[in-house]
């Protein structure tokens, strides 16, 4: 050996030149900025508050809120505040989880709309998308509750549906299913057929692995479980369950399930707005897989559906996730604009409560709170499901 | 006009007087000619001279505005039926291979049997294990595209167009995006594949290739046909003056 290292000089790095010493003696400064931080606003709060003879603390929660709520899960106002502030949050999850669903499904179609080879199609996508995500979305819901569900006809006059759903200017009425005595034996043909549909399900899967072709397992189970129903439904004495009908009752609508003008609006208002968000989020990640990706799959026989299902989608989800996750917290973010419209949800509860008893800051960080929990719970969640999905890192 | 004489009862493909434009630009300028079973034939000229827009027209990933196209019987037009046979019957290669990334090696392979021909998936599992080993990467079955080179990703490519069984394989420049010492395995797999009567019709500038695989070479330039000989007129006695400077430029380097 020729060629040698030179003698290993093993001198001691001094401490102000060490990398390593240096990158945890940054982060030690930095966590002492900000506990230091934290600590001079807490006891500038705190002396605040003293001035104003104000305490930090929540027992007002337990005492009676004394205000009526519009609409939600059972309540009184002689209900407690916490009370009163369940009932918010019950209210803005809801609206979130089915405008998260609905804005997701018109999303998909128009973002897949837009790149169509049909003219027609492809510029309706187009427009719509252009008008939706351009105008404020505070504006759209005051439009959809104002100028659209309070002018629809008045309830003598309501649109009427198969004469079992009712639109009006107080909201939107669907049937509602109320059990029955023969609900209890049609519940057990249920479970019967459920035990039917089990073992046929099995069967079917057992006999598309040994022919092993792709298929829809459920083909045999699905139709038995509703056959079972059916015949359940016909020889139970009497109907298991009876549509209750939203009927006219003196001045207004009873019974049935009823969606209150300014639930549908800001329902309406967060979809179509969302919905034109994730269209382009939808656009752009198909439009992220290359034009040779279809071509391939063209090429060995795939039709368009199989391309778009196998081939074009899984990939484009890898670009579509994050963004996707970020509208899903937008949507659930704006759903505060529900204060403008009278909607009772978190934000608008919170609000009735602070002025009632002037506990701003405890009731601002329980709202601050409630919107990261459950944006933390979506995201978690988007994430679980992207990394379920997606094979390549 | 130049009729379809050339064409005998054993053509599998006859393309007669095909026109293309993109948009106002006249891509392909009347192309008539045959190609018979079994027969290997490559396609060279400039970039840009229409071959791989000729070659796509024939699987249909292009379509043509004028003139006719026949593969193995069936006509080509906007009939969905059509295009779907034709697509089982005609395998395609690409410069740019186009693997599924986010499927392996052998999803890759046996997605169109399973999907389009309803192969039981033991069966195609075994079958595409079988093209595998004849492209020699059966040990990467289970590894995704990203994993392996470029040149056993072409190989790859090749498998999966064979897995449908068909009749004639469209090869797009299939060693041009490659490293120089990955190009040699594909051309063998080429090779292999043309000594087993496949149909071929191969767009490439690898003239060595060409001058011991082809039956016939199909010089084109600016949409037309300018030349086609077998490959011992073709190299020694071209008649064109445009083949001329062309084969004069190819084989300098
Ligand atoms: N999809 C397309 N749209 C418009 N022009 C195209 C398209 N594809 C190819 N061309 C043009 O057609 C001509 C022929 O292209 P191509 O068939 O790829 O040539 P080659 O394969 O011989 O290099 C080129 O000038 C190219 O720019
Ligand atoms: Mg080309």
């Amino acid at each position: 050996m020729k060629n040698r290292l030179p003698e290993n000089v093993s001198e001691k790095i001094p401490f102000w030149r060490d990398i390593r010493v240096l990158r945890v003696l940054f982060q030690v400064i930095f966590l002492i900025g900000v506990v230091l931080l934290a600590g001079i606003l807490y006891t500038n709060m705190l002396r605040g508050l003293r001035g104003l003879g104000l305490t930090l603390n929540l027992d007002f929660l337990n005492d009676e809120a004394g205000f009526g709520i519009s609409e939600g899960i059972a309540y009184d106002p002689s209900d407690t505040y916490l009370k009163a502030f369940w009932v918010g949050v019950v209210n803005t999850v809801k609206v979130s989880i089915i405008g998260i669903a609905c804005a997701t499904i018109l999303g998909l179609v128009v973002g897949i709309a837009r790149l169509s080879s049909n003219w027609l199609v492809r510029n309706i996508a187009a427009i719509y998308i252009e008008c939706f995500r351009n105008i404020p979305l505070l504006l759209q819901i005051l439009f959809w509750y104002t100028t659209v569900i309070l002018q629809l006809p008045s309830v003598r006059t309501s649109f009427t549906f198969f004469g079992s759903v009712f639109i009006n200017q107080r909201g939107i009425y669907l049937p509602s299913p109320q059990p029955t005595s023969g609900m209890k034996i049609w519940l057990g043909c249920l479970a019967g057929g459920l035990i039917v549909a089990a073992i046929l399900y099995l069967v079917r899967l057992r006999k598309l692995q040994q022919l092993e072709q792709p298929g829809f397992p459920a083909k045999w189970a699905l139709p038995a479980f509703l056959l079972v129903a059916l015949l359940g439904w016909f020889l139970t004495p009497g109907k298991p369950f009876t549509l209750e009908l939203p009927a006219l009752r003196g001045f207004n609508f009873g019974g049935g399930i009823h969606l209150s003008p300014e639930f549908s609006a800001l329902l309406i208002g967060l979809v179509m707005y969302t919905g034109a968000f994730i269209a382009e989020v939808v656009r752009s990640g198909i439009q992220s897989v290359v034009r040779g990706q279809w071509e391939a799959a063209r090429a060995i026989g795939l039709n368009e559906f199989q391309t778009l299902r196998l081939i074009v989608l899984p990939q484009a989800f890898r670009v579509i996730a994050p963004p996707l996750t970020s509208q899903y917290l937008n949507l659930t973010k704006n759903s505060s604009l529900a204060v403008a419209i009278g909607f009772p949800d978190l934000f608008n509860i919170g609000n009735t409560m602070m002025n009632q008893t002037g506990q701003s800051i405890p009731i601002f960080a329980m709202i601050m709170m409630s919107y990261l929990c459950i944006s933390l719970t979506t995201s978690a969640y988007m994430n679980w499901y992207n990394r379920r999905i997606n094979r390549i890192g | 006009m130049a009729d379809l004489e050339n064409s005998t009862d054993d053509s599998i493909i006859i393309c007669e007087d095909v026109h293309k434009w993109f948009d106002d630009f006249h891509v392909l300028r009347g192309i008539t000619t045959s190609f018979e079973r079994a027969e290997k034939v490559v396609i060279c000229g400039p970039s840009g001279s229409g071959k791989s827009t000729f070659i796509r027209t024939i699987n249909r990933l292009e379509t043509h505005q004028r003139g006719r196209i026949i593969v193995d019987g069936i006509e080509l037009s906007d009939d969905l039926r059509n295009i779907e046979r034709i697509r089982q019957e005609v395998g395609m290669v690409f410069q740019q291979f186009n693997l599924f990334p986010h499927l392996t090696v052998l999803e890759n392979i046996t997605l169109s049997p399973i999907w389009v021909k309803k192969t039981a998936r033991s069966q195609a599992e075994s079958e595409a294990l079988a093209l595998l080993e004849r492209v020699g990467i059966e040990e990467h079955a289970h590894k995704l595209p990203a994993q392996i080179s470029g040149g056993q990703q072409q190989r790859v490519a090749i498998a999966r167009a064979l897995a449908m069984q068909p009749r004639i394989m469209l090869f797009d420049e299939p060693t041009s995006a490659l490293d120089p010492e990955m190009i040699n395995e594909v051309l063998d797999v080429m090779r292999e594949l043309a000594a087993s009567g496949m149909t071929m019709l191969v767009v490439t500038h690898e003239m060595g290739f060409a001058r011991e695989v082809a039956d016939r070479i199909i010089f084109m330039d600016e949409g037309k046909i300018v030349e086609e000989a077998p490959p011992a007129v073709f190299f020694d006695n071209p008649q064109n003056e445009r083949t001329q400077l062309f084969i004069s430029q190819t084989l300098q380097h």
